[in-house]
């Protein structure tokens, strides 16, 4: 081959590749992803199925159980009806009643089962930065 | 920009007035900190972030902790690096300088507009109504990295101005040589330096002071660093190509671009509220237009580019692939390969929305996933790519540099599949086979330098590799760096694939087992100091049967502070924050953190309030009508007595406390340590690299 056309190769299996890596990653990313949704958006939830679940702990609902706690969750805005919601692991440091959440699980039987260790606790001040999970 | 047009007094007027901005600058952070300092709460920043019991060392770095403080200092870093970088080249690069001047001072002018007219950013607003103490600031916040963090951040950040300025300086005035490169590298180096520091340091707090013992999850915000941090990793090598074969121009000018406009992106995430992330702060005003500056600075960077392609095609091609140019073609495509990726995956809410309107979101084993593939073919090819030489390397001389490192990669696998359970992750095992491979050829080039000058000029061992390596910064700073970063990779390997994470329920005495260690749960702590309630557990750690540690993990439990006087019950709704139980070791970290059972003291600590409530109202106030001399002396009792009250309730938590069981958390991490010493290896080789060399003059 000469060069030109060993040029003309080289590109058609760089684009090939990052064409193969696009798809990938599109397909995957759809398939591996949880809807985002609030409380008041999870009475139709599909049993079984992860959500991501967003809102605010409602006051006063925090209790221990066994192996975890448990509270309910609101709309961010307040409204709607509050989900009660179970969790074992990781409770991260800023986590408290009022606070906004994020929190990985499925739903059953109207109870939100959260994932393990897949807890967040957005911080409410305005610039501190943070991490947990 | 009149300057371009021949009269150099503009220039020199120009790049005058960008020392003034300088200045100006250095004034507004000396008032503004001074302000700090002397807890002037007229000012609402001061009093919003700051507070009479804030350490003076906090008070300090609160500036950076607020949305205008942040603003304030990318301008006043700004204002610096544009200085340095303008007198360095004031009597070179004539025709582009004007063009970057006006650049880096536009972006200068956004950040400063920002502050004054983008509502409720502006440093130096007041309040009507000065409040007796402030808010302080947050208590996660009060630990040497996570204040060091920011500015380091920032500082790469804002250094990546001056590349990208000079970039669009040299295809405005199409000037696209290799000169502009020259000039900025030192600043592109800086760039990645500090943008090294401020990631790492941002890992090693997250490991060592919160509750979940991870050192990075794949939050929008860490993405937000580290995705300009990889472009800058590409651009770095990229140049190298321009400099030595005319090659890859379009590539630099793309890339330097792309850096800019991610490190706004990520001055943007970070302050927006866009992406559901642990960070995400409500809505704020600035993000509009920090969007509309990315998009400015991509629409048009990408026009100047499109409109310069002529001039802007290389001299030469590659001829080989086996080459240095093309290792360094194919690392620019792997490193924007692992930026794409962490791009899809942290816009992906934002993305689906868009195509399906409902959000979804990726979380961190995705990326995980996707992005080690390419980070261990990046590991042999920061191997492979000092090894070759310019143009092609020939095959009798890649026999020459390939043999040593393959032959160490194949022992490294055999032992490593003979004398540990690697083999149980195919990835970590990769990176471990790899790193070996790369860590001989380095090695190898090293020796190989040293070598020949000893047959030279004779000399030590040690002697010649220093007097090699400071005779090309360059080249061992950056040998110095691959090395680190592979230290970083393995140790990355090891402790997410080996980790053991287990959370045991214990009363105390009780013991629980983890992998070869035995945690026992002495007893019970509970202490305050003047800002928080502490409570913690004392455990012993037995490995084998051999004492191995005493661990104190505690939780402290901050007072909210606005300058009222609170209840005790208040502690427990303010910040809580975790202290680490931590024995690092060069094997492996053992990890621990706990959670306090605290019902029975917030039970305690309401009754206590309800009394105290019940007091002031019925004997105090009372009293205080009738005499307001009294209102300092009783002021003072009250507080002792609430003083007092607190120390019982607490002790009550070390005396109950033996029956009570609490939650600890125990991870085995191996390797974690080495992530931490690597890192430092790869920051020094970049600053061995960026030193001036004083052999000789540094070319222009």
């Amino acid at each position: 081959m000469d060069v030109q056309r060993k040029r003309q190769v080289r590109l058609f299996v760089a684009l090939g590749a990052a064409l193969l890596l696009a798809t990938g990653l599109i397909y995957t990313s759809f398939n591996a992803s949880s809807e985002a949704r609030q409380p008041s958006e999870l009475t139709d939830a599909v049993p079984g199925k992860s959500y991501e679940m967003f809102g605010k702990v409602v006051k006063g609902s925090i209790e221990k159980t066994e192996d975890g706690i448990k509270f309910q969750v609101r709309d961010r805005d307040g409204g709607g009806e509050a989900l009660p919601v179970t969790y074992s692991g990781v409770v991260p440091d800023p986590f408290r009643e009022g606070r906004e959440i994020v929190l990985t699980g499925t739903v059953e039987n109207g109870v939100f089962v959260g994932e393990r260790d897949t807890l967040v606790t957005k911080c409410p001040s305005k610039f501190s930065e943070k991490k947990n999970q | 920009m009149i300057g371009t047009r021949g009269d150099r007094r503009w220039v020199d007027a120009s790049r005058r007035s960008v020392y003034a901005f300088c200045a100006l600058m250095v004034l507004s952070v000396v008032i503004i900190e001074h302000a700090f300092l002397t807890d002037d709460f007229g000012f609402e920043v001061v009093a919003s972030h700051s507070s009479i019991e804030t350490p003076n060392f906090y008070k300090f770095t609160a500036m950076w902790s607020s949305q205008q403080g942040s603003l304030l200092l990318w301008a006043f870093i700004l204002g610096i690096v544009a200085s340095v970088s303008l007198a360095a080249t004031r009597h070179k690069l004539r025709d582009l300088v004007p063009w970057a001047t006006a650049v880096m001072m536009g972006v200068a002018v956004f950040f400063t507009g920002l502050m004054l007219v983008g509502g409720g950013v502006n440093p130096f607003a007041t309040l009507d109504v000065v409040p007796v103490d402030g808010s302080g600031l947050n208590p996660l916040l009060q630990h040497p990295s996570m204040i060091i963090h920011p500015p380091m951040l920032y500082i790469g950040y804002v250094s990546l101005t001056v590349p990208f300025a000079f970039a669009i300086g040299a295809l405005i005035s199409r000037r696209v040589d290799a000169a502009w490169v020259k000039s900025t590298r030192g600043f592109a180096l800086i760039a990645w330096t500090f943008l090294s520091i401020g990631i790492i340091l941002g890992s090693r707090w997250s490991y060592t002071e919160l509750g979940w013992g991870g050192y990075w999850a794949w939050d929008p915000v860490e993405n937000a660093s580290i995705m300009p941090w990889l472009i800058t990793t590409a651009y770095i090598h990229s140049i190298m190509v321009q400099e030595k074969r005319g090659m890859l121009k379009v590539w630099n000018v793309s890339l330097i671009v792309a850096s800019f406009s991610l490190a706004l992106l990520g001055t943007f995430l970070v302050r927006s509220g866009v992406l559901q992330s642990i960070h995400a702060f409500g809505d704020s005003t600035v993000g509009p237009y920090f969007l509309s500056l990315i998009g400015v600075v991509v629409a048009g960077s990408t026009w100047l580019i499109v409109s310069r392609l002529d001039i802007l095609r290389s001299e030469r091609r590659i001829d080989s692939l086996a080459s240095r140019e093309a290792v360094f073609l194919i690392n620019n495509l792997l490193l924007i390969a692992l930026c794409a990726i962490v791009f899809w995956g942290t816009f992906f809410p934002l993305i689906s929305e868009l195509f399906t309107g409902t959000r979804s979101t990726l979380a961190g084993p995705w990326f995980d996933r996707y992005t080690t593939p390419v980070a261990v073919v990046l590991v042999l090819f920061t191997g492979i790519g000092p090894m070759l030489s310019w143009r092609r390397i020939s095959w009798a001389g890649a026999k020459r540099v390939f043999t040593l490192p393959l032959i160490a990669a194949g022992i490294a696998l055999v032992l490593l599949l003979i004398f540990t359970d690697a083999a149980e992750s195919f990835w970590a095992l990769a990176v471990f086979t790899l790193a070996a491979f790369t860590v001989v050829a380095l090695l190898q080039e090293t020796w190989r330098a040293a070598a020949a000058r000893r047959r030279g000029v004779g000399g030590s061992v040690p002697g010649s590799i220093w007097a090699v390596a400071v005779r090309n910064r360059r080249r061992y700073g950056g040998y110095t760096v691959h090395l680190g970063l592979v230290i970083v990779l393995v140790g990355i390997a090891a402790s997410s694939s080996f980790e053991t994470k287990r959370d045991v329920v214990l009363r105390p005495g009780e013991s629980a087992r983890v992998q070869d260690y035995k945690v026992t749960y002495v007893k019970p702590t509970a202490t305050r100091n003047d800002q928080a309630l502490i409570f913690g557990a004392w455990l012993g750690v037995d490995r084998r049967g051999e004492p191995f540690a005493r661990l104190h993990p505690t939780r402290q439990y901050h007072q909210v502070t606005d300058g009222r006087p609170r209840g005790i019950a208040t502690y427990f709704d303010g910040e809580a924050t975790s202290e680490v139980g931590l024995k690092a070791g060069i094997r492996s970290d053992f990890w621990t953190s706990v959670e306090p059972s605290t019902k029975d003291i917030q039970r305690q600590a309401k009754v206590a309030d309800a009394r105290f409530a019940a007091y002031m109202r019925q004997v105090v106030q009372p009293a205080v009508r009738k005499n307001p001399a009294l209102i300092g002396p009783m002021s003072e009792k009250l507080a002792e007595i609430q003083g007092l009250a607190t120390d019982k309730i607490i002790g009550v938590y070390e005396e109950a406390g033996h029956d009570v069981p609490v939650t600890i958390r125990v991870i085995v991490s191996p390797m974690v340590t080495w992530i931490w010493i690597g890192a430092i290896i790869a920051i020094l080789g970049a600053l061995f690299a960026a030193w001036p060399s004083r052999t000789r003059r540094r070319p222009a």
